[in-house]
């Protein structure tokens, strides 16, 4: 009891990612011949339970994967669906492609910003979103299509974008 | 025997087959049939007969590539295969319909495609918005591992062989298949320069075989019924069936397994139901954002590799982008310069200086302020960014809308022109001109 009470608090001290982000990166690194293969999932697992990656995770997921800070922040700067700062607690991912061009998603980032006035990289005071555009969603037949963290919403217009405005779902 | 070896158990009213159902309509048995029946150079003879051809956008012959990967006992192990579902490139949305409505035929490809290689360990890599679709991919894997079809000495011969799902985080460059064997070590996704070729080494410099989603889907039918069934599935000399898509401001748009060759005029009028009320065809692109643009008059060419190719431009993934007569056409054209040149992995100066350049003039043009010089330009960087003076193709890719564009359309690039006005005794009238907006 003793023990695994002391290994716990050195832990801790070693590390601010919690025992299960911990958990889940390991696993992720035992499909690889090589620990740094699974560094864009490592991180992406810290954002799932953080909203983001800190330069304090990033050092802690480096140390894990046995890479330098340096060589991990060049690869989560590389990825767009990494996120080095903050975000609102909704990420709302318009997508900008060419069919939802075609088919109107201007005018969807119009009614984003009259509702929220946010425009694209910008986060509401309250916190509540952020708008980023993203590229090509892959599913041109439905568009216009957004993002809400991470769900799909497609046929949109400025009327049925509304609810996706107003909050958590 | 099927006409639609990839989309024959997929229907989006109904969640997908689970293994049990999967194998029940027949699932798995290319899985059993190679292993019980034949070697991996019989295989390997069946896919290099069949005419498959990738379905990434090259369209490299799939046989002839996998022939480079070292076999037998002294290969250096170990030996990958690497489904490429990135899918990124602007209208291209088929491989996402294959992995939502049917994961086990991927897997199962993934599967037989590993044993004909004799790989030992297989990645799906997939882009990272596809949530949905990795985790079905992760469940037909587990249910897989449980039932024996992967693991150690899979259906008790002496074949051992895992697979896992690696999902990416943005960036269309990834999609190049050095630049995704970077990004799976783990490292920045810039491409690799080509020799020595991914085949002989690739992951970790271990042989490793990329091919897109769709190519991999159509191995389990293939070994079910053979080279010639495969071939007799086309309209023409390019084998199979492709998955053909449409979307733009057309009344039905969506992705449909046809035969190979199927001209558009048949997809746009038939499948997608025409150009929506008051709105007519202009131009389209034959199979995604890199594709060079073609006009009304090539509706009735079959779309395969080689016709499209004749044509001036690219069968691509096969999903068609549908450019109506009343977008802003120069509008278009500067969406797709802007994505490419967000996209550059800044690994070489011409595309990573170039396609901002590039897509700046198509700007000024857009909001009728462009000069003279950015039409040089765009012609320049036709040639500048084009193949041979770029480290990937991506800018390439990039060049083939717009030299397509200027060629057929010149007059929307000209008609946006604004002349300076002439200033008695001034070399600076252009300048002024320029700033004067
Ligand atoms: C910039 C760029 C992006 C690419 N993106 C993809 C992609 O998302 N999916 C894909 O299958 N192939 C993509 N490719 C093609 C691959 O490099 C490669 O040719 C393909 O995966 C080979 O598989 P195939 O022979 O089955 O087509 C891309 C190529 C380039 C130059
Ligand atoms: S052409 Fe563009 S994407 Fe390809 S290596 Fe050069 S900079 Fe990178
Ligand atoms: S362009 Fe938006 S999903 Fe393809």
């Amino acid at each position: 009891m003793v023990e695994a009470a002391a290994n716990l608090s050195s832990q801790h001290l070693i590390s601010n990612l919690s025992d299960q982000e911990i958990a889940e990166i390991r696993a992720e690194a035992a499909h690889y011949e090589y620990p740094q293969a699974a560094s864009i999932e490592a991180l992406k697992i810290v954002q799932k339970h953080r909203g983001w990656v800190s330069d304090e995770s990033l050092r802690e997921v480096a140390r894990l994967l046995d890479m330098s800070a340096e060589q991990l922040d060049g690869v989560a700067t590389f990825y767009s669906l990494i996120f080095r700062r903050p975000v609102g607690k909704n990420t709302l991912m318009l997508c900008d492609g060419i069919t939802c061009w075609m088919l109107g998603c201007e005018k969807l980032r119009e009614t984003i910003q009259h509702r929220l006035g946010i425009d694209y990289g910008q986060t509401t005071a309250d916190n509540e979103f952020t708008l980023i555009p993203v590229t090509c969603q892959g599913a041109c037949d439905r568009a216009p299509v957004m993002l809400k963290n991470m769900r799909l919403h497609s046929h949109l217009t400025p009327e049925n974008i509304e609810p996706l405005l107003k909050g958590s779902e | 025997m099927t006409e639609k070896p990839l989309t024959r158990h997929i229907d989006p009213s109904r969640p997908p087959f689970d293994l049990a159902q999967y194998e029940k309509a027949g699932g798995y048995s290319a899985l059993g049939k190679v292993i019980r029946d034949m070697t991996p150079a019989a295989c390997l003879q069946v896919l290099k007969d069949s005419g498959l051809r990738g379905r990434g956008g090259a369209g490299f012959p799939t046989g002839m590539k996998w022939s480079f990967v070292p076999m037998g006992a002294d290969a250096p192990r170990p030996k990958y295969i690497v489904a490429n579902a990135d899918e990124m490139e602007p209208g291209t949305f088929k491989d996402r319909l294959l992995m939502e409505g049917c994961p086990h035929l991927l897997v199962e490809g993934m599967i037989v495609g590993g044993y004909i290689l004799q790989a030992d360990v297989g990645y799906i890599f997939i882009r990272g918005e596809y949530v949905e679709a990795a985790r079905l991919l992760n469940r037909a894997i587990a249910e897989c591992r449980e039932k024996g079809f992967l693991g150690n000495n899979i259906l008790g011969g002496d074949w051992s062989f895992e697979l896992h799902v690696h999902t990416s985080a943005g960036r269309y460059i990834c999609g190049e298949e050095t630049a995704l064997l970077n990004s799976l070590e783990g490292k920045r996704a810039t491409p690799r320069a080509k020799p020595p070729f991914p085949q002989v080494s690739g992951l970790w410099g271990k042989p490793t075989i990329v091919n897109n989603v769709e190519t991999l889907c159509n191995l389990p039918a293939l070994i079910d019924y053979g080279a010639e069934w495969f071939k007799q599935l086309s309209l023409t000399e390019d084998a199979g069936t492709k998955l053909y898509g449409v979307s733009g401001r057309v009344k039905n748009p969506g992705c449909w397994e046809l035969p190979m060759g199927t001209p558009m005029r048949e997809l746009l009028q038939e499948y997608a139901g025409g150009m929506c009320d008051g709105y007519g065809l202009k131009t389209f692109l034959p199979g995604g954002a890199s594709t060079p643009l073609l006009l009304p008059e090539h509706l009735d060419t079959p779309m395969d590799y080689t016709h499209i190719g004749k044509l001036g431009s690219r069968l691509g993934t096969g999903t068609a982008i549908v450019i109506d007569d009343q977008v802003d056409f120069i509008g278009a054209m500067k969406n797709l310069e802007h994505f490419f040149a967000q996209e550059s992995c800044g690994f070489c100066t011409p595309c990573r200086d170039g396609l901002p350049w590039v897509e700046k003039a198509l700007g000024r043009l857009q909001q009728r302020r462009g000069q003279r010089t950015d039409l040089e330009w765009l012609q320049r960087a036709t040639w500048m960014l084009n193949m041979g003076n770029t480290f990937c193709a991506h800018a390439p890719g990039a060049m083939g809308p717009l030299e397509s564009a200027l060629k057929y359309f010149p007059e929307e690039f000209a008609s946006r022109v604004v002349e300076p006005k002439p200033q008695p005794g001034n070399s600076q009238g252009k300048a002024a001109a320029s700033t004067s907006t």
